[in-house]
């Protein structure tokens, strides 16, 4: 398949969800209330569509599409089909740097627990960073990465050990879970310039991974500055992860799926993966959000629990079909 | 006339160790080197010191006469192409396009048809569109071997390029690393057989716990002498019908004390 009709189309695909995310909701807009939202903004349901529903699905796209593009980018790094944004310790990271930040009562300023959670990211990247520079091959640097998680894990549980109150743990909690729920434009726009930074530098680093895939001698001596784009990638996954674990908490499966949703039509290329990993990714989580809202429960459920429960036996199906190609 | 690469009392270390001593060995543009050795010599540690992948304790490493440490990526991709060892690939991606990936610094059409036509001569030309994940070990070989081959590059440096392979391809990627002789190319291979290596080489270096104890004209180099003391083999290169083999058993306990005390001296031929 062309990669324009594959990108097309899976960005049609986004855009009907997106749409279905702001119809659909707690309160049901009847067609002449959708009206009246669009010609007047300010009414109750334009407040509805352009206030809560319409931030929320661009949330859920957004932290998708990082998502979907970090984990593709690990996975080509390390040319493990398993790897996911998250492999390398930065959502553990972000996520300590959340708790934190929660449990020393800054909740309460605007913008300071998403600012903990993406320094914090960042921290865990330059670290990662620094170690991918030393160590080339894939298998040391996912060691370093189950080291850092269990280590910022254990910190974050130092965290709740120490939490003040239940309520301070609870709050740690849901956060952790991850959702977009609650999310206005400006929780999107602060995080929309990492991001940015994050998929330029994942871009840059795209021609370096289908040499990867042969081996880290065969890629030195392809001409490529590998020690740049190794960089770059680590840099730009890191950056990614940070800012979507900053606006959206823990969210799981999404980075480790989307790339395997797209792989049998964009090819094995590692570095043509990126783009339609990135969509797929925003669908992905344009859909579980939409799930998290429709299925009728009690409390609304968190997407990063929606995201496990279907993505876990979706990702163990994709698995199977895929087995064959990532024989090595 | 100007050398491919030329190592100047090179050692390299690793794990502790010393796994070359001060060898030095240079490569002519149109000729055929082979490094032989037995296993552990440091035949992958001098392709790997030539080229700059791996750190030098002493000596230098220069390719077409520039200290190898200081080349940058691109204009060392451009003096030299390697197969390494190494034959796994992280991803199933067809055999056209990790052939291409020789010539990744050409524009995409021509590396596509430099990769096409390396693959007809590997005799893979049907199976361009298959993914390597999908080939049998011996034909991702082949394909890999294309890789280098569509790079077209003045250095060729293989490692057990006939590894794997059944005795025919064997012969067609000794023949087709020749033809790359033939057009310029300095050929670099380690081989583990050594009638492969004496029929193939125009020149081989022996290396033995990681000093070089022989370089030269294969009936030169392979002395018994030198295959006593390199393989602990007995025997001789003997000419037949086929060509030049090496003819050898392996020699007796005994007869390793005996060659130990009689004091085999390591010198390099000039």
């Amino acid at each position: 398949m062309s990669a324009l009709r594959l990108n097309g189309g899976l960005l049609l695909l986004l855009l009907a969800a997106m749409a279905a995310g702001l119809w659909f909701g707690e309160t049901h807009l009847s067609a002449a209330q959708l009206q009246s939202a669009f010609t007047d903004p300010a009414s109750p349901p334009g407040e509805i569509l352009w206030r809560i529903r319409a931030p929320r699905t661009v949330a859920a796209a957004v932290v998708g599409a990082a998502l979907g593009l970090a984990g593709a980018v690990m996975q080509g790094l390390l040319r493990n089909p398993l790897a996911d944004p998250g492999v390398l310790g930065v959502s553990g990271g972000a996520g300590l740097g959340a708790a934190l930040s929660i449990s020393l009562g800054l909740g309460a300023f605007a913008g300071a627990v998403e600012g903990a959670a993406l320094v914090a990211a960042l921290v865990t990247g330059v670290v990662l960073t620094a170690l991918a520079a030393r160590f080339r091959e894939p298998e040391t640097l996912i060691l370093f990465g189950v080291a850092l998680s269990a280590f910022t894990g254990a910190l974050t549980s130092l965290v709740f050990n120490f939490s003040p109150s239940p309520v301070t743990l609870a709050e740690v909690f849901s956060w952790l879970l991850g959702s977009v729920a609650n999310r206005d434009w400006s929780d999107i726009g602060r995080e929309l310039a990492p991001m940015a930074v994050g998929a330029g530098l994942c871009a840059y680093a795209a021609r370096g991974l289908v040499m990867l895939s042969l081996g880290e001698e065969t890629a030195a001596m392809s001409g490529l500055p590998m020690a740049r784009l190794r960089a770059a990638a680590v840099a730009g996954a890191s950056l990614l992860t940070g800012a979507a674990v900053a606006m959206a908490g823990i969210v799981g499966f999404v980075g480790l799926a989307a790339p395997h949703l797209v792989r049998a039509g964009a090819g094995a290329d590692p570095g043509r993966v990126l783009a339609p990993s990135a969509i797929s990714g925003a669908l992905l989580l344009v859909l579980a959000d939409l799930a998290a809202r429709v299925i009728p429960t009690d409390l609304e459920l968190k997407l990063g629990v929606v995201t496990a429960l279907f993505g876990a036996p979706l990702f163990a199906m994709i698995a199977w079909r895929a087995a064959r190609s990532w024989r090595g | 006339m100007s050398l491919a690469f030329a190592l100047e009392a090179a050692s390299a270390r690793r794990g502790g160790g010393e796994v070359l001593h001060a060898a030095s060995l240079a490569g002519r543009p149109g000729e055929v080197l082979g490094v032989v050795g037995a296993n552990g010599a440091g035949k992958t540690t001098l392709l790997r010191v030539a080229l700059g992948l791996q750190p030098l304790s002493g000596g230098a490493a220069r390719l077409a006469g520039r200290d190898v440490g200081r080349l940058s990526e691109p204009a060392r991709a451009a003096l030299a192409a390697y197969l390494p060892q190494e034959r796994r690939v992280g991803w199933n991606l067809p055999a056209w396009r990790v052939a291409s990936l020789g010539a990744a610094h050409r524009p995409p059409a021509e590396a596509r048809a430099r990769a096409q036509a390396a693959l007809a001569r590997v005799g893979l030309a049907e199976l361009a569109g298959r993914g390597v994940l999908d080939m049998s070990g011996g034909e991702r070989g082949r394909v890999l071997l294309a890789r280098v081959l569509a790079a077209r590059s003045p250095l060729i440096m293989a490692d057990e390029p006939a590894a794997g392979l059944d005795p025919d391809a064997q012969l067609l990627a000794l023949e087709l690393l020749r033809e790359e002789a033939a057009r310029g190319a300095c050929v670099v291979l380690t081989l583990h057989d050594l009638s492969l290596a004496v029929r193939a080489c125009d020149r081989l270096a022996v290396l033995s716990q990681g000093r070089l104890v022989a370089d030269g004209p294969p009936r030169e180099a392979l002395t018994p002498a030198v295959l006593a003391e390199a393989f602990r083999l007995e025997g001789r290169i003997e000419e037949t019908a086929a060509g030049l083999v090496v003819a050898a058993r392996r020699r007796r306990a005994h007869d390793t004390r005996a060659s130990a005390s009689a004091g085999l001296s390591a010198k390099p031929a000039p």
